[in-house]
């Protein structure tokens, strides 16, 4: 078995874009979470207001 | 007479050490009740495929004619194309409730923090095998026996045999791995920190859009992982949507059962001595369990970094949850809070931070193949 401890330093490199890329994927899935949450909320309040007015 | 003895003459030393491994494997299963639905199928096909010119799996014949081998046949229609991992994933989806993690998605940060392990064990791996090996055995970390078989598959790693037992092990041996090394890292203080629980309703129409969109934002950031998190989503999609009940029933017993039988005993046409019995399968071993405590070394560090700007301290222990052995992670974070104070219930934020798990480990194998595919 050869050991190569270059690899070691040259694969940093996928570390430090690996770590960012999952936060960023992972922000942007918060930040959709936060607007479907947001959406849904507006499109329930609009449909308890129309059975609402329906009623009255 | 002779044709009793023949077969036995051509035993090896090195059957036997594969019949202890299957025999440890069986024991840890029913005896330890660790993983039982795949560390037992893993177990007995080990024992299976280690018996001198086994019919199980494919044999070289004197004539130089490949005889063809059940084990072998299924290895080729279901593992080496990925397809029972995947059909797999589509029960995981269906078992897998997104509620308290919709209810807080601020938690899925941890789910990424925790893959720091796979990513730095990509690093030492390389010191020691080529890059696509080194990256495949990274993805043990992730605790996620299906990713780890796509992973090391598409990379057409020669190591798929012991990256699917370590991966499969590990999973199995949550509760003994990750205590140690969270109470390593928290004092007693930070371990006994409470948090509050908001429950929060979840509409259901976010809870059925979930599943669509985490598969559009997955396919565009790693297009390699669209298939594992379209399954797993597809799964959850066909639980949430409430008009498909009889579907997600079926996917979460019948078709996970049906896939796990297989898949277990599959895994272990790979368990031949020649192929499983040397030094790179311990050195495997060992660098999969680096990854996988380092993984929950993240979560756990993670959460006390956020801890030194936020006012309202979280219970560090959380973030251990972040990888995807689920619920059993998520659990044992819970276990752990409640041994250090009764009242201290942390169960809805360490599920919720395990189900991120289980997502950004999807992700995070599908960035390892966009990078070395």
């Amino acid at each position: 078995m050869n050991l190569n401890f270059a690899a070691f330093v040259a694969n940093l490199y996928y570390m430090g874009i690996g770590m960012l890329c999952i936060f960023v994927v992972i922000a942007v899935i918060i930040l959709s979470v936060f607007v479907l949450d947001k959406i849904s909320g507006a499109i329930a309040k609009k449909a308890a207001e129309k059975e609402e007015n329906g009623q009255n | 007479m002779e044709i009793l003895y023949e077969n036995l003459l051509q035993m090896d030393w090195r059957y036997l050490v594969m019949w202890v491994i299957g025999g440890v494997l069986i024991y840890l299963a029913i005896k330890k009740d660790m993983e039982p639905t795949l560390l037992l199928p893993i177990g007995f096909g080990t024992i299976l495929v280690n018996l001198p010119n086994s019919g199980a799996i494919d044999q070289l014949l004197a004539s130089g004619e490949t005889e063809h081998g059940a084990l072998t046949t299924l290895f080729n229609a279901g593992i080496a194309n990925e397809l029972f991992p995947l059909i797999l994933f589509i029960g995981i989806g269906a078992m897998i409730d997104f509620g308290p993690l919709l209810s807080n998605p601020k938690l899925m940060i941890f789910g990424a923090a925790a893959q720091f392990g796979i990513f730095f064990t990509l690093c030492l791996a390389s010191i020691f095998f080529d890059i696509n090996d080194a990256a495949s055995i990274a993805i043990i970390g992730a605790a996620d026996g299906p990713t780890a078989i796509v992973v090391a598959n598409k990379l057409n790693s020669q190591y798929l045999a012991p990256i699917m037992v370590a991966a499969y092990s590990y999973m199995a041996l949550v509760p003994i791995i990750q205590p140690p090394v969270i109470k390593l890292l928290t004092t007693k203080k930070e371990r006994m920190i409470r948090m509050e629980y908001h429950g929060k309703e979840v509409s259901k129409l976010t809870k059925i859009l979930f599943p669509i969109v985490i598969t559009i934002i997955a396919g565009l950031v790693a297009p390699a992982s669209v298939a594992l998190v379209g399954f797993l989503m597809f799964g959850n999609l066909i639980r949430e949507c409430g008009v498909l009940n009889s579907l997600s029933e079926t996917a979460q017993k019948v078709l996970a059962n049906l896939i796990t039988i297989f898949l277990g005993i599959t895994i272990a046409s790979q368990m031949s001595a020649e192929k499983f019995l040397n030094l790179d399968t311990l050195l495997i071993l060992g660098l999969g369990l680096f990854a996988f405590i380092f993984d929950t070394a993240g979560g756990v560090l993670f959460a006390k970094f956020l801890n030194l700007f936020l006012k309202k301290k979280i219970n560090p222990m959380i973030g251990a949850a972040g990888i995807s052995a689920f619920p059993m992670s998520g659990r044992i974070v819970h276990k752990m809070g409640l041994a250090e104070d009764p009242q201290n219930f942390l169960l809805m934020h360490s599920i919720g931070v395990n189900v991120s798990g289980q997502i950004a480990s999807v992700i995070a194998g599908g960035l390892i193949l966009s990078f070395f595919m």
